[in-house]
């Protein structure tokens, strides 16, 4: 078995706010991450896949290919976006790096061939935060 | 003569920003700012290095105090743009595009009145890890 992983990165807006919440109480629990008007990231995107590599080609995967997938499915809905306002499969869902992270994950994983694993799904919203996501 | 002696203070500060010349219509920017001109924002990690420049104190060994620079990028800077857009929430950019080569420039003067005269201030932005400006230009 052996892991493969393409780095992406993409510039977002996003807030943190749980709706059924007042003002103060989303305050009070995200802090600055509440502000109306959105803050941004620049975020950096790991995409790790495990297999085994073919025997004619060496490759678990092509990584060209990888990394349109992940072109197509994320980063064409989310570089330069609102992470709140602009991308429907965050739509009704807290914007935190958290859930980002799954939600990245269920957009690739559909997308990848037989015999090829969705291993981790590694996000940086800055340098000191991240978040990994194994599928479980 | 006296030996030189740069200083640096590195700090970092999230924020949403879109660049828009309310002068030119939607067609028009789209077209020059491309993905940076979309209409609800995005965003990044700015990185900023402060450099000072000047002769070490006799007394204190220092240039200037790092604590005391980091306060004052604290107080004119950090709280200003952090986790803010720089479009909407700032006085600083309400009729300034906030590309980085203006953020730079506004930062150098926020901070500018409160060094010391005799000391050189420096500027660089990093917009992205890949994406960075200085001010002033040498």
């Amino acid at each position: 078995m052996v892991y493969l992983t393409r780095a992406e990165h993409f510039n977002a807006a996003h807030r943190l706010y749980q709706p059924n919440w007042s003002y103060e109480k989303n305050e009070e629990v995200f802090g600055k991450c509440a502000n109306v008007n959105w803050h941004g990231h620049n975020y950096e995107l790991y995409v790790t896949i495990k297999g085994e590599p073919d025997a004619d080609t060496g490759f678990i995967f092509d990584v060209k290919k990888l990394s349109n997938l992940i072109k197509e499915h994320v980063l064409d809905k989310v570089d330069h976006r609102n992470l709140n306002v602009d991308v429907e499969f965050m739509k009704d869902k807290m914007c935190s790096t958290e859930n980002f992270a799954v939600a990245i994950w269920e957009q690739l994983q559909p997308h990848l061939p037989v015999g090829v694993s969705l291993h981790c799904v590694k996000l940086y919203e800055t340098p000191r935060i991240y978040v990994e996501y194994f599928g479980k | 003569m006296g030996k030189r002696v740069s200083v640096f203070r590195k700090e970092h500060f999230n924020a949403a920003h879109r660049l828009y010349n309310a002068a030119w219509d939607d067609a028009k920017n789209e077209k020059f700012f491309g993905k940076c001109a979309l209409p609800n924002y995005h965003g990044h990690n700015y990185e900023l290095e402060v450099k000072v420049t000047g002769k070490p104190d006799k007394r204190t060994g220092y240039v200037m105090d790092m604590k005391n620079l980091s306060d004052l990028i604290r107080n004119e800077v950090t709280s200003r743009f952090d986790h803010k857009n720089l479009n909407l929430d700032t006085e600083e950019f309400k009729d300034l595009n906030p590309t980085a080569e203006n953020i730079v420039i506004v930062i150098y003067k926020l901070l500018r009145p409160h060094i010391d005269k005799k000391l050189d201030l420096h500027i660089r932005l990093y917009e992205t890890p890949r994406n960075f400006v200085e001010y002033p230009a040498n």
